[in-house]
This record gives C-alpha cells, sequence and structure tokens, in this order.
C-alpha cells in the first residue's frame, strides 16, 4: 500500500515539474511577445536572463524520470507518463529557446526605427501562447481528444506564417532599406511557427499518454 | 457440484461482459501447441478455475501472473495432469495438445508428462547424485537403450540447462552439494533428459539471487528455439524480460492475454493495468 503511495507522489510530483516548466515557457512566449510589441529592451532583459531556471527545471525532470524508470520500474500508464514526461521537457525548453530568440530579435529591433507590428504577427503570437496553454492543460487533464483538437489549430499558425513571409518579403522587395527590419520579424515568426510545431510535439505525446497511440507522423 | 462457491469480484475489478472467455492470441504463423476451451476446475467443491479459454503458440514463452491465489499453478498442473494426484478434484471443458485431448480417457498420463515436464517453485533434487538426478526420467520411462546413450543424454540436459561446466567434474557426487540456483538448473536439466515438448515452470527463480535468476532467464529464453514455455511468475520484471505472451489471471478467471509487451505498455484491461502498475487491492 505504502509504496504505491509513494510512487503516486513521485509521478505527482513529476507531473507539476512538467507543468512548473510548462508555465515558465508560457511566461517565457509572452513576455517577450510584449516586449516586441513594447519595445521594452528590460522585459526582454528579463525573458533572456531567466532561461538558466528553464534549463534547471528541464535538467531535474530529466533526472526524475531517470530515477523513476531505475528505482521503480514503471509500467502501463506509469510508464507513458514518464515516457511523455522525459519527451516533453526538451520541447518546453525549446520552446523557451524560441522565446529568447525573439526576446534577442527584440533587443535588436529596438535600435532601428519603430514601426507598427503587424496584427497578423500580433495573431501568431496569441495563437501559439493560447495552443500551448491549452495543450499544458489537456496534458494535465489526459485528454486525448482535446490535444488532438489542439494539433489541427497549427495549421492556422502555418497559414499565418505563410501570409507574414509573402508580407514581409513584399516589403523588402519595395523598401529596401528596412529589410533588415523585416528580415528580423522574419525570423521571429518562424520562431513563433517552430512553436506551433512543438505545440503539435507536446499534444502528441498527450495522447500517447492517454491511448497508447502513436499519432506522429499520421495525422 | 451446482453450488460450487463463486468467488466475488470486488466492484472496482467488475470485467466487461465478454472478459470472461475467448480473449485469446494465436498469431496465423504459429500454430497452437496447446489449446484450452472453457475450462472449469474444482478441489471439492470449491472452484479454482472458472472458464478458461486460450490457446499457446508452439515455441515461445507465456508467463502466467496474478495475485496469489489466483489459480496460476493450477492452471499450470491442468495443462499435464498433475492435479489428477490430488483427491476430489475436478476438471471440465478441454484441454489439447497437438490437437488431443488430454483428458480423453484413452490418454497415456505417463506419456503425457513426458511430452509435458514441469519445474517447480522449490528445486527439489532427490538425495543422490547429480548424474542420477538427472538420469531418474530416463530410466523410469526406459528411453535410453545402453549406458553410453544414458550418459549423452544426462551430458546434454546438463549443457541445455547450462549446467555442465558447473557439474562435469563432480557428476558423481550428492546433487544436495550444488547451490540453490544450481539444484534449479538441474530440476530443468531433469525435465530436459526426457525431451518434452512443453516445459511448465511455477516460479522457478523465486528464492533465487539477481546472478542465478539471470541464468534461468537466458536460460528460458535460449530453451524457446525447442521448447514451448510456461512460466508462472510474480516477478513483473521477470515475465516482461523472458516472455512473449502474458496471460494475467484473477480470481480463478482469466482476464487478459495479450503479447507481452502490449501488457506492459498498454494493457487492455483496466485491473490488468492497476496489477501490473501495483495498484491493487
Ligand atoms: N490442493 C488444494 N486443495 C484445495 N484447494 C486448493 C489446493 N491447491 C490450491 N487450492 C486453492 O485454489 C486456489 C488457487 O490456488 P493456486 O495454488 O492455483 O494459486 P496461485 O495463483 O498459484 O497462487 P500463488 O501465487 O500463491 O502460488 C486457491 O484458492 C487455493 O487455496
Ligand atoms: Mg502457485
Amino acid at each position: 500500500m505504502d509504496y504505491h503511495r509513494h510512487l503516486d507522489d513521485e509521478l505527482n510530483e513529476l507531473r507539476d515539474r512538467v507543468l512548473l516548466l510548462g508555465g515558465e515557457a508560457e511566461r517565457a512566449l509572452e513576455r517577450a511577445m510584449h516586449a516586441l510589441a513594447a519595445r521594452d529592451d528590460s522585459i526582454a532583459r528579463e525573458v533572456l536572463s531567466h532561461d538558466d531556471e528553464i534549463d534547471r527545471l528541464e535538467v531535474e525532470i530529466d533526472r526524475q524520470c531517470i530515477d523513476l524508470i531505475a528505482l521503480r520500474q514503471p509500467a502501463a500508464r506509469d510508464l507513458r507518463f514518464v515516457i511523455s514526461a522525459v519527451k516533453m521537457a526538451p520541447l518546453l525548453e525549446r520552446i523557451a529557446d524560441h522565446a529568447c530568440n525573439i526576446a534577442r530579435a527584440t533587443i535588436d529591433l529596438n535600435t532601428e526605427p519603430e514601426i507598427k507590428l503587424s496584427a497578423s504577427l500580433q495573431r501568431m503570437a496569441d495563437h501559439a501562447s493560447s495552443m500551448l496553454r491549452a495543450a499544458l492543460d489537456a496534458f494535465t487533464a489526459r485528454d486525448a481528444m482535446a490535444a488532438r483538437e489542439i494539433i489541427k489549430r497549427d495549421k492556422e499558425i502555418n497559414d499565418l506564417y505563410n501570409q507574414l513571409f509573402h508580407d514581409l518579403i513584399a516589403m523588402m522587395v519595395s523598401e529596401p532599406s528596412t529589410a533588415t527590419r523585416d528580415a528580423r520579424l522574419l525570423f521571429v515568426a518562424k520562431h513563433m511557427e517552430r512553436i506551433g510545431d512543438y505545440v503539435t510535439d507536446i499534444c502528441e505525446l498527450t495522447v500517447y499518454m492517454a491511448e497508447a497511440a502513436i499519432i506522429k507522423h499520421i495525422h | 457440484m451446482m453450488s460450487a462457491t463463486t468467488p466475488k469480484i470486488p466492484s472496482q475489478f467488475t470485467l466487461p461482459q465478454d472478459q470472461s472467455k475467448a480473449s485469446f492470441v494465436s498469431t496465423p504463423a504459429a500454430p497452437a501447441k496447446i489449446t484450452v476451451s472453457d475450462l472449469d476446475f474444482y478441489y471439492g467443491r470449491s472452484q479454482a478455475l472458472f472458464q478458461i479459454t486460450l490457446s499457446i503458440p508452439e515455441r515461445i514463452v507465456m508467463a502466467l501472473i496474478g495475485p496469489s491465489g489466483c489459480g496460476k499453478s493450477t492452471f499450470l498442473r491442468t495443462l499435464n495432469r498433475m492435479n489428477d494426484v490430488i483427491p476430489a478434484t475436478r476438471v471440465e471443458g478441454q484441454v489439447t495438445i497437438d490437437g488431443n485431448d488430454i483428458y480423453d480417457p484413452g490418454t497415456d498420463v505417463v506419456d503425457l508428462r513426458r511430452r509435458v515436464g514441469m519445474v517447480f517453485q522449490k528445486s527439489n533434487p532427490f538425495p543422490k547424485s547429480i548424474f542420477d538426478n538427472v538420469a531418474y526420467g530416463l530410466r523410469i520411462n526406459r528411453v535410453t537403450k545402453s549406458k553410453t546413450e544414458l550418459a549423452d543424454r544426462v551430458e546434454q540436459a546438463l549443457k541445455d540447462a547450462a549446467l555442465w561446466s558447473e557439474a562435469k567434474d563432480r557428476l558423481h557426487q550428492s546433487a544436495l552439494g550444488l547451490s540453490g540456483g544450481q539444484q534449479q538448473r538441474l530440476c530443468i536439466a531433469r525435465a530436459l533428459a526426457i525431451r518434452p515438448e512443453v516445459i511448465l515452470m511455477d516460479e522457478p527463480a523465486s528464492a533465487l539471487d539477481p546472478i542465478a535468476t539471470s541464468k534461468i532467464e537466458e536460460l528460458i529464453v535460449d530453451l524457446k528455439q525447442q521448447y514451448t514455455i510456461v512460466i508462472v511468475t510474480h516477478n513483473m520484471q521477470q515475465a516482461a524480460r523472458v516472455s512473449d505472451t502474458t496471460a494475467f489471471f484473477l480470481l480463478g478467471k482469466l482476464i487478459e492475454v495479450n503479447p507481452t509487451e502490449k501488457i506492459f505498455t498498454a494493457p487492455d484491461q483496466k485491473v490488468t493495468e492497476d496489477y501490473i502498475t501495483g495498484r491493487f487491492g
């Protein structure tokens, strides 16, 4: 009896750590986008300085998963949960890395004349944040259906990205003097597009965890 | 015997209707060596097995898992009629090996037990020499014609049981001088000497240290090339390591049979999952 209570405690602790890391990634993305929109270097720097904490959490999750596998030999749903956690941590860490890249781009962009951020860039950011939040909720609830719905939403981010890509290229052609700035914005858009992909991967892990179904590369 | 007591399944373990029967695995590639259909077993008035139906393909290792008292050993013994020696027991349903009903009145039980060998939990060598222990089955079954043939068969069995190098210089010393792990392999050698087709093992490594255990496990995996093996184990990791197929029993019923990797990553039944993840009872 005791043994299982302890196992459950450890699994809950692992889940909390993953959610904590998820929350950090979510916050990094929102703060980076806020810094970009507000042209605020100091917020951008905060995002960058917080990245060590995120890396530390990722390593902790990694170590906890290895310990659980070695010492508890989890099976079935426990095993699927631990495997999902160990695969999810680096995805969240990379989402935070992309947020850092957006923060760096912000600092660079702030040395250039101000432009109004395009509405589609803001939409992409909102979309990426809300997908990430929903993905973490679905993971917590082991809700494979919700995860599948979120995966479908990645298409909107891709569409927005493609739209932005064309718009920014058109701007570079018509106004070559702003090309550096436009290229930086294009990178920002690309970072968000990648975040959408990572959120998709997270949702695939939730489906695996809940249903033992591997849906990678088939949707 | 109509009033045989039926164990009550706690409500959280209630099964879907179709689970008491017909969950069985058989790939078309591997012909069934053993088939069990609608098997009921009684100790006096008390029913120990309920409507067991499954098929065991040739040359695989099937692990039987389940909590103490769920009927694993009883089931194992129905496969070579070892229960016959327990008074007031009764079997209903069918067990076939290579298509022949082993409970048919015409079955030669001695021959059946020659074909379906058994290794028990507590190794039980006779207080005789190592050689005589292995030769025992060959002598009583009168399967060997000459002394050299007997010696050859003993040597081969000891080799197959991975005991030859440790035993070859002390063949005529008492088997009781062997370590627990060696005694267990000696009993496997004794079972192998008569060249059975099926080997039933009831917790063969439960009293052994990790090294002796892993020797037995390696041996089981090697023996699969030639034999069909059914093994009872309480060690989940052992079931996961050695078996191809795992059957989960609970309160005399077969709950689930599936490929071992499926049982340990994503079993079909919630009770199976509760059991293997240790959240049981
Ligand atoms: N010789 C016997 N006479 C009467 N009842 C028996 C006999 N042997 C076993 N039983 C009963 O049959 C049921 C199944 O027992 P069995 O030994 O097959 O369980 P098991 O799954 O092998 O348990 P364990 O894991 O403890 O070895 C139990 O309720 C047991 O008490
Ligand atoms: Mg038993």
